[in-house]
């Protein structure tokens, strides 16, 4: 069973932590077109997030954020945008090709879009799943 | 990059691979190995590889570290020793590999060789037609998520796939 650490240091500075973590996975997320990262590291940021307030705050707190059930939602749903995406393509030229999705207009920025909308969902699956297995690992020994 | 910091970094690494295989307590080998996973991101980063370094920092050094950690709560930090002969088996195997390894090593093209099949085959293409064919100036994002994108799916789906296996042989939470 992971507790609440008893530091009132390290209880106040996770909590202050974790939302500069997240919005940090953010910017890797939706910055992965110009500098390094994208979905998977901004995934693993964003999983690892949860973590801490875990590792911190005790698994109640991570109990009160997340759903075990919503995460496996979200895990699939992730895959299920980046297929949904690359199903556009069908209507273009193939399957992934991202240049036929309705709205920026040519096929460059279409790509543009393709790519970000792929790198969500990349990050969805990557942080749910991570965030799913953590759980498990850390519930067992308090059920038993 | 000069070659004697790639030098120091490559012994770098060695020093908590050695640690994390001599480690009696699991938790200090698995700390090590967080260690070896910074250590090998710093390599990446080095090398030019940026994009690699964040993922083997992220994930590497504190991903997987995290998980063992939650790991070890459920067993032991003990580690159980291995028998006599299991050790000979062991040292003949990593000593093959590594003398195969080694032995290939000769025959790889120098580092950073403009002229090798990995260089001149597909990648010109991309470097020079990712930014006008998908405005993204990140050239490893747009061949991970444009050019190669069915390998990025198909990675996506083996992650969540292999999450739910752990997920499923843990144990649902109701019971």
């Amino acid at each position: 069973m992971i507790e609440r650490h008893e530091s009132v240091v390290v209880t106040t500075f996770v909590r202050v932590l974790v939302p500069l973590a997240q919005l940090f996975g953010l910017y890797v997320l939706v910055h992965g077109h110009e500098s390094p990262g994208g979905g998977f590291q901004a995934g693993v940021i964003l999983g690892a997030s949860y973590i801490l307030v875990a590792l911190a705050l005790g698994r109640e707190a991570l109990e009160e954020r997340v759903n075990e059930r919503a995460c496996v939602a979200l895990a699939a749903g992730g895959v299920l945008l980046y297929v949904a995406t690359g199903a556009v393509g069908f209507a273009g030229t193939a399957f992934l090709d991202y240049a036929a999705l309705p709205g920026p207009g040519s096929p460059v920025r279409a790509r543009w879009l393709g790519i970000l909308l792929i790198e969500i969902g990349v990050a969805l699956a990557v942080a749910a799943t991570l965030v799913l297995i953590f759980c498990r690992l850390a519930a067992r020994d308090a059920e038993t | 990059m000069s070659e004697s910091l790639l030098a120091a970094l490559l012994a770098l690494l060695v020093v908590p691979a050695l640690l994390a295989i001599h480690a009696g307590d699991l938790l200090l080998a698995t700390l090590t190995l967080g260690g070896y996973g910074f250590a090998m991101a710093l390599t990446w980063a080095a090398l030019g590889a940026v994009d690699v370094a964040f993922t083997e920092a992220v994930v590497g050094a504190g991903a997987t570290t995290v998980l063992m950690l939650a790991a070890l709560l459920r067993t032991t930090r003990r580690r159980s020793p291995l028998p006599g002969r299991l050790r000979w088996a062991a040292l003949l195997v990593v000593g093959t590999v590594g003398l195969a390894l080694g032995a290939v090593t000769a025959a790889l093209p120098p580092w950073g060789d403009p002229d090798t099949p990995a260089a001149v085959h597909v990648s010109p293409r991309y470097l020079t037609s990712a930014v006008a064919e998908t405005a993204t100036p990140n050239v490893v994002t747009a061949v991970l998520a444009d050019y190669r994108s069915y390998d990025t799916l198909i990675e996506t789906v083996v992650i969540v796939t292999a999450g739910l296996g752990c997920w499923l042989l843990l144990g649902p939470r109701s019971r």
